[in-house]
C-alpha cells in the first residue's frame, strides 16, 4: 500500500488515486513536423527508470485532480508531490 | 474419566466451566479456556491428520500458529471452515471438528499406502512422471486432487458478513507475550495511543506457560495485571484473538480479529471476524520465536512434540501430552520442560543432549532432580507406527546407546525469530550465529523486542520490551518525559546452543526424516534437489514446495537453512531463507473481502424510470454497471417476437426508449469551443448555439475511443453525450488533458449523467405525441430542424428537446431533470396510447442501428479501428488539429488492407450470423485458414424481413459484392454471404428529416 501526499486532501491510501505513467512528456506543439519516429517515441516510448521517477497522479476517488508524485521505484518511498504549474 | 490426560490441578482453564465439541463426530470433553487441541489432548487423542502426500499419521506439534500438522475442519455447509488450527482454536461448545486428510477414515487410511510408495514418489514426481501420456493428465489429475487434502470448500455462499476496520495509531504492538506487554505499557505510560494484538484468545503469550515470576508475582498473574491495566487505559486498544498476518509498505499492517469466539452460534464460524486495516506510525515487533524441530528417523510420529508445547500444554492448559518423556535437544530450553514434566507427575526416562558438556542453572537442577542426562547424544530414530513408542539414542560418534521407551518425545532444536512481518515488508534480518537463525535488525519504525531478537530469557524479553515501547512512542512524537521502568524477572544463567542440523554420518540416510511435515518434505527431498542443481533456498523451495503449505513452513524454513547449508558446506548466512509472504497464517476469504461484495463491490445503476419498467415486464441486461430494459415481452412472446414487435412500432408508429444512462458532460467557459476543437476530430467553434453535432474521439494513437453527440447550449456552453460505458473514462480523458497539458484553457467540466434523465421517443408518430402531452416548445420542421435542440417545457416539467436520432426515424431525446422523469416518461406514454405507443429497450434500439448502419463502440471498435476503418473519414477535420490526427497518418494506419466496415447480406436471409464469426473467402480445411474479417453485429431486421450483419472485412470497402463466408460454432458449417454498403434501411437518411 502507498501513502500518497495528495496536495490537496493530504496522505490518502493508493486504492482512491489513478496512476497516469511518467510525467515531463509534452505533446508536442506541431505533430504534424515530427517523423513518424518522433512521433512514435512521444506515443510509445517511456524510461521505465529505475530509482528516482516522476509521474502522474489523479485523486479520482477525492478531489480528482492531476498531480505530479516523485517516487523512487526500488523502494517505493514517495519523495514528494506537486500540483502542475509549480516549479519542479 | 472422559479426560485421563487433564493434570488434576493447575493450568489456566475453568474446571467450573466445562464444554463439550466433536471431532469425527465423536465427543471430546472439554473445560473454557482449552484450546481444541489441548482438548484433544487431554482426550487422549494425538492423531488429528494425516499427511499431505504419504497420509502418514500425525499429531501436534506445537501448542500456536507455527503447527505444521494440526490443521482440521471446523463447522458444516456454507459457513465451515477449512484449514483451521486445532493449537489455536478456543474449545467452544457445540463446536464441530473434523480431520482433513484421509480417507475412508482417518484411523485407517487407505492413502497410507502412499507412505509405502514413497522411495518412488520424490519431489518432482508428478511433474516428471504424470507429463506421459498427456491425454491421461485430466485422470491423474482428478486422482491427485482427491488424494492431497486441504479440506473442504463451503457448499454454497457465506451467508455472513465481515467487517473492517480502518484504524490509526501511534504504536502497534505486534504480540502480547512479556516483551509486547512491556512495550505496550512503556508506549503508553509515555502518552501514545496504542493498539496492541495478539492471535491467542489471551495476552500473556509464553508468560501463561511458565513458572518463573514478574515483579514478584507468578508470571501467569503479573500478564493478567498488565492486560487489564491496559484494556482500561483510554488510549490503548487491546485486540486478543486477533493476529497481523501482513506488514506492506507505509507499514500498513493487517489484522484478523475473531470475534464471539466462545459463542455456540459461532462456533466454528467466522461470522464474527473481521479485518483491521492499522497505519501506526512506530511498529513493536514481538511475535517471539518458533522453536526448531530436530531430523531424526520417523521424525514425524505423534507424541513428537517440540519441547516447549510440552510445558504449554502441562502449565497453561494441565494436560499431559504423554505419560513417559524423552526429550532431545541442543540447548537448555528442553530442560525447562524437563522440569515441567517432573512437577507434573511425568516421568523423564532421559534427555539426549548435543552438547558435550551442558552446563548452566537447568541442567543443573535436572541433575538434581535425577533425571538421565546424555550428553553428546542424540535421538536417531523414533519407535513405534500410530504413536512413539520408544527412542533410539546414539552418541555423536554413531555409537549405539540404546533404546528408551516413550509415548512423549520432546525436541528442541533452538530457537527462531518469528520475523515473518518484518521480512515480509522487505526489511533486513542478519544471522546470529548464537541462536543458529535469522533476526531482524530494527529500522526507524520497526522495533523488534523480546524472543523475536535471538534473546529467549525473560528479563531480557521484559527490558527490551520497555525500551522499544518507549522508543517508540519517542519516535512517533509522544513523549511526556516519563520514563518507565522494565519490570523485573530473575536472571537465569544459560548455556549456549550448539548447532545441530544433520544426523552423524551413515544415520543422515536412515529414513524417512521430514523437514517439511506439512508439504511431506524430506531430507531426501532436499539432497535430490541440490543434487539436481536447485540449489538457491528458493529454487529448494519450488522444486521441492519446501514451506509452501497452509503454516507457511514456520517451522520447516529455519530447519532447512541450517539444513541445506550443511549438506552444500555452505555458510547458513549465505543460504538464507525463502522469501516470507502474507499471510503469517490462514484468514478467510470473507473476512479479507469485508463489505466489498455484490453490489457494494460493483454498484447497481438503475434509472428513474426502473420501478416502470419493472412492471412493464421488461427483461433487464446489464451494461456496466447499469441495469437497462432489455426488451418488453407480451405475455406468451418469446424474445425474438417481442423484439420484432418493438422494432416494427418504431418504423411505422412510435416508439419510446429510457436513455438515461447516457453520459452527459457539461463543458463551460470562454475555451470551451477551443476546447472540443481538439478533442473531437470535427470543427466546434463554429457550430451555432441551438445546433448539435456528432463527433469523433481519438486516442492519441488515431483510434476511436468514444462518440456521440455535443449540443451548444450558448456561446460558452457545451452539452457532451458519451457513450453508456464511457462516461467515466471519457470525463477522466479530458480532465487529464485540461489539467496537465493544456492548464491555459479556461474550461471546467461537470459530469451531469445522473441530473439528466433522457427519454428518447422515435418514430414517424414522435412529434404527435410529443405535442399531446403539451410542450411549449414549437415542433414544425422549421421551427426545430434535425440535429438542433430547443429548450422549454415538456409535461409542465423543464425540458431539453433534441432532435437526434439513433434510429434513423424522427426522434426526439428529451432531457428532464431526474426527479420530474418518470412523470414525463408516464405523461408520454400516456399522450401516446391513441398512437400505438410502445416501449422499447437496449435490443431494439440495437437492430434500429444496425439497420441504419450507424457503429457502436466497442462493438464495430475495439481499440484497433480507424474513423476512416468505419467509414468515417469524411469527420476528420483538415484545417486543425486533433488528438490523434498525427497517428492517422503512420504507415500502418493508411495501410489499404485494414479491416473495413461493410454490410453482410446472407444467401438464405433466414440465417442470422453469430456475432464474432470469422470471415473468410474459401472455406476449407486448411490450417491456418486465411481470416478476412469478423462479424460485429447481426441482427434478423423485421423492417426488411430478413438478417442483416455488420462486420470488419480486410479491404472489405473497395470490394463490395464479394462472396464471402463465416464461420458458425454450432453447426460447424460456413454460412455464404455477400458483402454490401453498411446502411441496409433508408440510405437517404430522408426519415429522420421529415
Amino acid at each position: 500500500m502507498l501513502l500518497i501526499p495528495c496536495p490537496w486532501c493530504g496522505p490518502r491510501e493508493d486504492d482512491e488515486f489513478t496512476f497516469g505513467g511518467e510525467a515531463d512528456i509534452p505533446r508536442p506543439a506541431d505533430p504534424a513536423a515530427l517523423t513518424d519516429e518522433q512521433w512514435a517515441d512521444y506515443l510509445f516510448m517511456r524510461d521505465n527508470r529505475r530509482g528516482h521517477h516522476r509521474e502522474q497522479w489523479c485523486h479520482t476517488a477525492g478531489c480528482r485532480r492531476w498531480f505530479i508524485v516523485e517516487r523512487d521505484t526500488v523502494t517505493n518511498e514517495i519523495l514528494g508531490a506537486s500540483i502542475y504549474g509549480d516549479s519542479p | 474419566m472422559s479426560q485421563p490426560f487433564r493434570l488434576t490441578q493447575g493450568g489456566r482453564i475453568e474446571r467450573d466451566a466445562p464444554l463439550q465439541f466433536t471431532f469425527d463426530g465423536r465427543p471430546i470433553h472439554a473445560f473454557r479456556g482449552d484450546t481444541v487441541a489441548s482438548a484433544l489432548l487431554a482426550n487422549g487423542v494425538t492423531l488429528v491428520g494425516r499427511s499431505f502426500k504419504y497420509h502418514r499419521p500425525r499429531g501436534m506439534v506445537s501448542a500456536g500458529a507455527e503447527d505444521p500438522n494440526a490443521f482440521v475442519q471446523l463447522g458444516h455447509g456454507p459457513r465451515t471452515l477449512p484449514n483451521r488450527l486445532a493449537t489455536v482454536t478456543a474449545a467452544a461448545s457445540g463446536l464441530e471438528v473434523r480431520h482433513v486428510n484421509a480417507w475412508p477414515s482417518l484411523d485407517f487410511d487407505l492413502m497410507s499406502a502412499f507412505g509405502l510408495a514413497a522411495p518412488f514418489i520424490p519431489a518432482g514426481f508428478y511433474y516428471k512422471t504424470l507429463m506421459w501420456p498427456r491425454r491421461l493428465w485430466p485422470l491423474y489429475e482428478h486422482f491427485l486432487r482427491h488424494a492431497a487434502g486441504l479440506g473442504h470448500a463451503p457448499n454454497a455462499p457465506d451467508p455472513d458478513r465481515y467487517d473492517q476496520v480502518h484504524a490509526h495509531c501511534d504504536v502497534l504492538v505486534v504480540g502480547a507475550g512479556a516483551a509486547g506487554l512491556a512495550a505496550a505499557r512503556a508506549a503508553e505510560q509515555s502518552g501514545a495511543r496504542v493498539i496492541v494484538a495478539d492471535e491467542q484468545a489471551e495476552f500473556g503469550g509464553g508468560l501463561l506457560s511458565t513458572t518463573e515470576r514478574v515483579d514478584g508475582l507468578p508470571a501467569p498473574q503479573w500478564a493478567d495485571a498488565a492486560t487489564s491495566e491496559l484494556s482500561s487505559a483510554p488510549e490503548v486498544t487491546a485486540l486478543p484473538n486477533t493476529t497481523a498476518f501482513g506488514l506492506y509498505e507505509s507499514n500498513l499492517v493487517l489484522l484478523a480479529e475473531r470475534l464471539h469466539t466462545d459463542q455456540p452460534d459461532n462456533a466454528g464460524s467466522e461470522s464474527g471476524a473481521r479485518v483491521w486495516r492499522v497505519l501506526p506510525k512506530q511498529i513493536v515487533l514481538a511475535t517471539g520465536a518458533h522453536e526448531r524441530p530436530l531430523l531424526f528417523a520417523n521424525n514425524d510420529r505423534p507424541g513428537v512434540m517440540l519441547a516447549g508445547a510440552i510445558s504449554t500444554y502441562l502449565n497453561r492448559y494441565a494436560v499431559a501430552p504423554g505419560s513417559r518423556a524423552v526429550l532431545f535437544t541442543n540447548n537448555d530450553a528442553a530442560y525447562l520442560t524437563a522440569l515441567d514434566l517432573a512437577d507434573a507427575g511425568v516421568p523423564v526416562a532421559a534427555i539426549a543432549d548435543v552438547r558435550s558438556d551442558p552446563e548452566g542453572d537447568l541442567p543443573a537442577q535436572a541433575r538434581t532432580r535425577g533425571i538421565p542426562i546424555h550428553a553428546g547424544a542424540v535421538v536417531v530414530q523414533a519407535h513405534g507406527r500410530g504413536r512413539v513408542a520408544a527412542a533410539e539414542l546414539c552418541a555423536l560418534d554413531g555409537a549405539p546407546l540404546g533404546t528408551v521407551e516413550c509415548d512423549l518425545l520432546g525436541v528442541s532444536g533452538g530457537f527462531a525469530p518469528a520475523l515473518h512481518l518484518h521480512a515480509q515488508a522487505g526489511a533486513p534480518m542478519t544471522w546470529n550465529p548464537q541462536i543458529a537463525a535469522f533476526a531482524p535488525r530494527p529500522s526507524h519504525d520497526i522495533h523488534p523486542a523480546g524472543a523475536v531478537t535471538g534473546q529467549l530469557d525473560l528479563a531480557s524479553a521484559l527490558r527490551q520490551g520497555t525500551s522499544a515501547g518507549a522508543a517508540a512512542a519517542a519516535a512517533a512524537g509522544c513523549s511526556n518525559g516519563h520514563t518507565p521502568a522494565a519490570p523485573r524477572a530473575a536472571e537465569t544463567h544459560t548455556s549456549d546452543l550448539e548447532p545441530y542440523w544433520l544426523p552423524p554420518g551413515d544415520l543422515a540416510r536412515a529414513k524417512p526424516q521430514f523437514v517439511d511435515l506439512h508439504e511431506d518434505v524430506t531430507l531426501d527431498d532436499l539432497r535430490l534437489s541440490l543434487r539436481e542443481g536447485f540449489q538457491s533456498i528458493e529454487h529448494v523451495k519450488r522444486y521441492t514446495t519446501l514451506g509452501m503449505g497452509p503454516d507457511q513452513g514456520k517451522l520447516a524454513n529455519p530447519l532447512a537453512t541450517g539444513v541445506i547449508a550443511q549438506l552444500l558446506g555452505r555458510d547458513p548466512a549465505s543460504v538464507g531463507t525463502p522469501r516470507h509472504r502474507p499471510a503469517y497464517s490462514p484468514v478467510s476469504l470473507g473476512a479479507i473481502a469485508g463489505r466489498h461484495i455484490g453490489p457494494l463491490a460493483d454498484p447497481v445503476r438503475v434509472t428513474p424510470m426502473q420501478e416502470w419498467h419493472q412492471s412493464a415486464g421488461a427483461r433487464f441486461e446489464n451494461v456496466g454497471q447499469w441495469r437497462r430494459a432489455w426488451y418488453y415481452p407480451h405475455p406468451g412472446e418469446s424474445m425474438h417476437e417481442a423484439v420484432a414487435r418493438e422494432c416494427l412500432a418504431v418504423r411505422h408508429r412510435v416508439g419510446i426508449l429510457d436513455y438515461s444512462t447516457l453520459g452527459k458532460i457539461e463543458v463551460t467557459g470562454p475555451d470551451a469551443g477551443e476546447f472540443l476543437d481538439r478533442v473531437y476530430t470535427n470543427a466546434w467553434k463554429r457550430l451555432r448555439p441551438g445546433r448539435c453535432r456528432y463527433g469523433l474521439m481519438l486516442g492519441e494513437d488515431g483510434m476511436i475511443f468514444d462518440d456521440g453527440v455535443t449540443a451548444r447550449l450558448d456561446a460558452q456552453r457545451y452539452l457532451m453525450f458519451t457513450s453508456t460505458s464511457n462516461a467515466a473514462p471519457v470525463l477522466a480523458w479530458l480532465e487529464q488533458w485540461l489539467q496537465t497539458e493544456w492548464t491555459d484553457l479556461r474550461v471546467y467540466l461537470t459530469s451531469v449523467s445522473e441530473h439528466w434523465s433522457n427519454i428518447a421517443l422515435a418514430g414517424p408518430r414522435s412529434r404527435d405525441v410529443l405535442a399531446a402531452a403539451g410542450t411549449d416548445i414549437p415542433l414544425a420542421q422549421k421551427d426545430f430542424p434535425f440535429m438542433t435542440f430547443r429548450e422549454g417545457h415538456v409535461a409542465g416539467v423543464p425540458a431539453r428537446a433534441f432532435r437526434i436520432s439513433f434510429s434513423g426515424e424522427l426522434s426526439y431525446e428529451i432531457n428532464v431533470p431526474a426527479d420530474r422523469a418518470l412523470h414525463v416518461w408516464e405523461a408520454l406514454f400516456d399522450a401516446g396510447r391513441p398512437f400505438g405507443i410502445t416501449p422499447y429497450g437496449t435490443e431494439t434500439m440495437h437492430v434500429l442501428r444496425a439497420e441504419k448502419g450507424f457503429i457502436i463502440v466497442g462493438q464495430e471498435t475495439d481499440g484497433s479501428v480507424t474513423p476512416d476503418d468505419v467509414g468515417l473519414g469524411r469527420l476528420l477535420s483538415r484545417r486543425k488539429d486533433f488528438l490523434g490526427k498525427r497517428s492517422l497518418s503512420r504507415p500502418d494506419s493508411v495501410r489499404p488492407d485494414r479491416k473495413q466496415l461493410v454490410g453482410l447480406l446472407t444467401d438464405d436471409p433466414a440465417r442470422v450470423l453469430p456475432e464474432g464469426g470469422h470471415v473468410v473467402d474459401t472455406p476449407g480445411r486448411r490450417r491456418p485458414l486465411p481470416m478476412r474479417g469478423h462479424v460485429t453485429s447481426s441482427y434478423f431486421s423485421p423492417v426488411l424481413g430478413r438478417s442483416i450483419a455488420l462486420a470488419m472485412v480486410a479491404g472489405g470497402r473497395a470490394a463490395l459484392g464479394e462472396r464471402l463466408y463465416v464461420a458458425t460454432l454450432h453447426d460447424d458449417r460456413w454460412l455464404p454471404a455477400r458483402s454490401c454498403h453498411p446502411v441496409f434501411y433508408d440510405p437517404e437518411g430522408a426519415r429522420q428529416h421529415v
